[in-house]
């Protein structure tokens, strides 16, 4: 039982950084513009896939192949943006139901063309793995640990010390207030979008080297990433990590001592108990009265 | 060179007297235009079963469960509640019917109603401590909900596990069940309509427009929120134990997200609001899918890019497109000339 104990300790902390870096992106651009990505999930399949072929196709090596992804799925998130958000934007419902379905075009599309098989997959940056303590780790989930921190430091820096970074939040804070400081709205939302894409890329090109890709990795990464936001509470990083590191171990805990069928259960269960009982999330500082209740 | 110009010009029908549902009618000409489209509703839909072959009118049961599916959508969405989850109501509605018949071998007789009543009371009282919450938060509860429901049955193998349960007894022949289900449908629909145009459904849709100053109003929003919940789950719940009796099975399927998705597609494709209009759209996608079907996946694509076009480029949707052609006359007119340096000043 021991062992088992400590591999639940070091296991749930790797899960606990997959998810933040999963949620970091949806979070981000939820947070800043206030538009629920639905597509991140798709998006995050995209980035992968798309290293897939340009390091296959076009015999690319794997980090320039990544880099090209980044950038590449940071526009596409500009451009869903441009023409699909930015006619609707305000209208809740119709950003929601316009990026949802952006994302289930994506994911379908891939699943149509047969991007179903063992073939694709990713290597990992480093191979071989370490024990600590008695458990195996790979150095790619001790990397994935490293760039969650590393990342959610940079973004805390980013939206807290930063020109673009301060007007992006003012914008999420009062609309009105920034336009009126010359903070143009579609700019801000616009780059609050390609930032969220970019994310979800940096974080589908560390995770996924750990198993294939599968289609259906696109609708669990939207419904961790919604876990993770809803419990956590927006515009907070504290709230990100808290949440990560709960939703983490309690998947790890639950899939170890129960079973790993109830792994899904945590997330929904976190999406449904968080809105009832604390509708603006553990750390959730503002917006409670006027958005969700 | 000045040239002519002509602008539509959009003008509404004399026999509308004040607003657009209450209208001056003079003569039985004037009446034949009220009644002449719901009419055509009616007689389309009644005879059409008996024209159809047997897959083809297995394809109308589907579009008349999904248009139900709708009809309860716009429900919610005209009281404010937006549901990105109608697999709820539907599984919940399902699963009860399919309970009912196999712990205690009732027939369908008793069990889909039975089961569309406790669904909706059921689904009212989940949905009860979450009615608070507004646009996103809303649909995404409904979102987590029938997922959640489908992993905890996976999970803990109550009510069949991944089996669901089978060899439940069925419906009589397919041509009854679709006349239940027309009758069904329109009675939704048009009842729906007539209960927003009276005070009770004002009160519903100032919900959406602005529950605060409902609440400033004396009304306690949360119960008439409640209500409303009930209403929509009705028919859904309905669907979901009529389906369950067709298949003679209920399963985890249920509560999938196919039917989330096509309900919202179809109500959103023809028009938010209106109850007619989410009909529409699902006898507009359930066939065409089904036409599709040689596609595979490429057919969600193919809705999801619908619905995207749909939502950002034409809101407003094909219901409300139709009506406004058939309220309203329009014709050209010719507008002031313009001269050309005019017209540059104007640009400038």
């Amino acid at each position: 039982m021991e062992g088992s104990l400590v591999s639940v300790l070091i296991y749930g902390m790797v899960n606990s950084a997959v998810l933040m870096l999963t949620s970091l992106g949806f979070s981000l651009t939820f947070g800043l513009s206030g538009v629920a990505n639905f597509a991140h999930g798709g998006l995050y399949l995209v980035a992968g896939y798309m290293t897939w072929i340009f390091m296959h196709n076009m015999g690319l090596p794997f980090l320039p192949a990544a880099l090209f992804s980044i950038v590449i799925v940071g526009l596409i998130g500009a451009v869903i943006y441009r023409l699909i958000l930015m006619p609707v934007r305000g209208i809740v419902l119709s950003e929601v139901i316009a990026t949802f379905a952006v994302g289930v075009a994506i994911l379908e599309f891939f699943r149509w063309r047969g991007f179903v098989t063992y073939e694709f997959n990713l290597p990992p940056f480093l191979k071989g793995g370490i024990a600590i303590a008695g458990v195996n780790v790979d150095y790619q989930r001790i990397l994935i640990i490293v760039i969650g921190t590393g990342l959610a430091a940079f973004l805390w820096f980013f939206s807290h010390h930063t020109k673009t970074g301060l007007a992006l939040r003012g914008m999420a804070q009062d609309e009105y207030t920034a336009l009126s400081l010359g903070i143009e709205s579609d700019w801000a939302a616009g780059l609050s979008l390609a930032l969220g894409s970019a994310l979800a890329a940096v974080a589908a090109l560390v995770i996924l080297p750990l198993g294939l890709i599968s289609i259906n990795i696109g609708y669990d990464v939207l419904l961790i990433a919604l876990a993770v936001s809803v419990l956590g509470g927006l515009e907070s990083t504290a709230g990100l990590i808290v949440a990560s590191l709960i939703l983490g171990y309690a998947v790890v805990a639950t899939s170890t001592y129960l079973g790993p069928q109830w792994s899904e259960v945590v997330y929904l269960a976190a999406i449904v108990l968080g809105l009832a009982i604390k509708p603006s999330g553990l750390f959730g500082k503002f917006k409670e009265l006027e958005e969700r209740v | 060179m000045a040239k002519t110009a002509y602008r539509k010009e959009r003008v509404d029908r004399g026999i509308k007297a004040r607003t657009d549902d209450i209208f001056a009618l003079s003569s039985f000409r004037e009446i034949l235009y009220l009644v002449l489209p719901r009419l055509l509703v009616i007689l389309f839909l009644l005879p059409l079963p008996l024209f159809l072959g047997t897959y083809w009118q297995k394809v109308m049961l589907i579009t008349l469960i999904i248009a139900l599916l709708a009809v309860s959508w716009d429900l919610l969405a005209s009281v404010g509640l937006v549901s990105l989850g109608q697999a709820l109501f539907f599984g919940v509605g399902g699963y009860l019917a399919g309970f009912f018949s196999t712990r205690w071998g009732w027939p369908p007789l008793f069990t889909i109603p039975a089961a569309t009543l406790t669904g909706a009371v059921f689904c009212t009282l989940l949905l009860y401590p979450v009615l608070r919450l507004r646009g996103i938060y809303f649909g995404l509860i409904t979102f987590a909900l029938p997922l959640l429901f489908m992993r905890v049955i996976e999970a803990t193998k109550i009510l069949g596990g991944t089996e669901g349960l089978s060899s439940l007894p069925p419906l009589p022949e397919i041509t009854v069940e679709l006349y239940i289900l027309i009758v069904v449908a329109l009675g939704c629909v048009f009842g729906f309509r007539r209960m927003f145009d009276t005070d009770y459904g004002l009160v519903l849709k100032a919900l959406r427009d602005n529950d605060r100053s409902v609440e400033a109003g004396g009304i306690n929003v949360q119960w008439y929120k409640a209500q409303a919940v009930f209403l929509a789950a009705l028919p859904a719940a309905f669907a979901g134990a009529f389906l369950t009796h067709h298949y003679q099975f209920v399963g985890m399927p249920a509560f999938a997200l196919d039917y989330s998705i096509l309900p919202l597609t179809s109500a959103i494709l023809g028009g938010i609001g209106s109850f007619a209009g989410a009909m529409l759209g699902a006898f507009i996608l359930v066939p065409l899918s089904e036409v599709l079907r040689a596609f595979g996946t490429l057919r969600v694509v193919i809705y999801s890019v619908v619905l995207v076009i749909f939502v950002v480029g034409l809101p407003e949707g094909i219901f409300h497109y139709l009506q406004r052609k058939y309220h309203q006359f329009e014709r050209l007119v010719p507008m002031e000339e313009v001269s050309d340096g005019a017209r540059a000043d104007l640009k400038g």
